[in-house]
């Protein structure tokens, strides 16, 4: 029987963990451009388009993940499509992403008061002018803790694309386990990676929260 | 021709109709309080006429051209129209020089030098040249105040909406912003301020409107309406003040 080495282990796990964190990346990145894009739309749309972004918030944040990547994986295939386990996990969880940071986000706009809203119009600016050069400076320094500490949940997302045989940390563990019959030291590696990743994320929200509320001192 | 015709002014929030057909011209260079217990609609009035609030009957032109509630002809009051308001509503991340700047630039186009060399001008003229840098938060209500004032100005206003600018004031702040609303009255700006400061009415003012109930009740030289006031609910005003 082959003997593995706990760098044998990590090894393969730190190469797996790449993956995880490209999906992460993707997934922040690609679900921060809809996500905004779902922003101007809810709270600057007509009717229709506002209902419209309501909609997407309220459905994706009230289905499991998991199920999103199902009808994400195996969803498509029903139409003879035929969906790469990566591009099924990436768009699930830029969807995902998009719908939480939206609502994040309004939040924060909303927070910015009224008479903010009132100056600018009263000055001549138009509704784009006034988020570019009035709300948004405001609302992305509330908006910065809250957005970096969810980071922390589309890492621990990717996780669950292991399931859809996307082979990022977890899936890695499953398949090193298989191999090495190891399960304590690997997963228990994954988790350590998982934490690597998470913790100063988390940190540096907390930081972040700290270091603007400084700023709003006298508010 | 009158700068701002409101003619037959009527607005509801739902049952309640706060303005119920107000009339008032305003002729270049007056300055009108309008006074009135809260709930008169003063503050509604205003807002109507910068269109911060949509109209349910009636009509507004300000020098020639109607309120519309689309954004362009918005827009274009709103370059005519200046609105100070109560809450000061300075933008809180930029200095009190951007503050002056922001709309010119971004509204008018104005390259940054100009717009920089108008800020400094019209601080100056509210007495605050050398708090070009300094943020709102750093500033005491009045200074914002005036911040407000000269941020209005910049964008050469033909006129301006003052919302009870004092009433959120300490009272030894009230008299500096006063003071500047002073000047441009005596320059010939025409104004148009619902205020609680009478005496300041009295003093600076061509024409008081008295508000009662969403109408006008009384209209006429301050002298007239503080001394010789001809209904009871203006008597009882001016009594209780």
């Amino acid at each position: 029987m082959v003997e593995f080495t706990l760098w044998d282990i990590l090894r393969n796990l730190l190469l797996a963990t790449r993956w995880t964190i490209a999906l992460s990346l993707v997934s922040f990145i690609g679900g921060g451009i809809v996500g905004a894009l779902l922003l101007f739309v809810r709270i600057g749309g007509s009717r229709v388009a506002r209902l419209f972004a309501k909609g997407y918030v309220e459905l994706f944040q009230g289905a499991p993940l998991l199920m999103q990547l199902f009808l994400a994986f195996f969803g498509l295939g029903l139409f003879g499509i035929d969906v790469p386990a990566w591009l099924a996990a990436g768009v699930a969880l830029v969807l995902w992403t998009a719908a939480f940071l939206a609502e994040i986000w309004r939040g924060c706009v909303e927070s910015i008061a009224r008479g903010q809203w009132e100056a600018s119009s009263s000055l001549g600016m138009g509704y784009i002018q006034q988020m570019r050069w009035v709300i948004l400076p405001q609302a992305l320094k509330v908006a910065v803790p809250p957005t970096v500490g969810f980071s922390v949940q589309v890492v621990k997302g990717t996780a669950l694309t292991s399931i859809i045989g996307f082979v990022e940390l977890s899936k890695a563990g499953s398949v090193v386990t298989n191999a090495t019959f190891q399960p304590f030291t690997v997963y228990g590696l994954v988790a350590l990676i998982y934490f690597a990743l998470c913790w100063p994320l988390s940190k540096s929200s907390q930081m972040l929260e700290r270091k603007l509320n400084v700023a709003h001192r006298d508010h | 021709m009158s700068l701002i015709a409101i003619t037959e002014v009527k607005k509801r929030f739902g049952d309640n109709e706060v303005l119920k057909g107000i009339s008032i011209d305003v002729e270049p260079g007056e300055v009108i309080a309008i006074i009135g217990k809260s709930g008169s609609g003063k503050s509604t009035l205003l807002r109507c006429i910068n269109g911060l609030e949509t109209i349910d009957g009636g009509s507004i032109m300000v020098a020639g051209a109607q309120l519309l509630p689309d954004e362009v002809h918005l827009k274009a009051l709103r370059l005519k129209v200046g609105t100070i308001f109560q809450q000061f509503n300075l933008f809180p991340h930029l200095t009190a020089g951007g503050n002056v700047m922001l709309s010119q630039m971004v509204v008018k186009k104005t390259p940054k030098p100009e717009a920089e060399a108008m800020a400094r001008k019209m601080l100056d003229r509210v007495g605050l040249a050398h708090k070009f840098d300094a943020f709102p938060e750093q500033l005491s209500g009045g200074q914002q105040q005036r911040v407000a004032i000269a941020r209005a100005l910049a964008m050469q206003p033909i006129a301006l909406l003052c919302d009870e600018i004092t009433s959120a004031l300490d009272p030894e702040l009230v008299a500096e912003v006063l003071a500047v609303v002073k000047e441009l009255a005596a320059d010939g700006m025409t104004l148009l301020m619902v205020t609680h400061e009478m005496r300041f009415a009295r003093d600076v003012c061509s024409r008081v409107v008295f508000m009662h109930q969403g109408r006008v009740h009384e209209i006429g030289h301050p002298e007239d309406v503080f001394t010789a006031p001809k209904t009871p609910e203006l008597r009882q005003f001016i009594g209780a003040q």
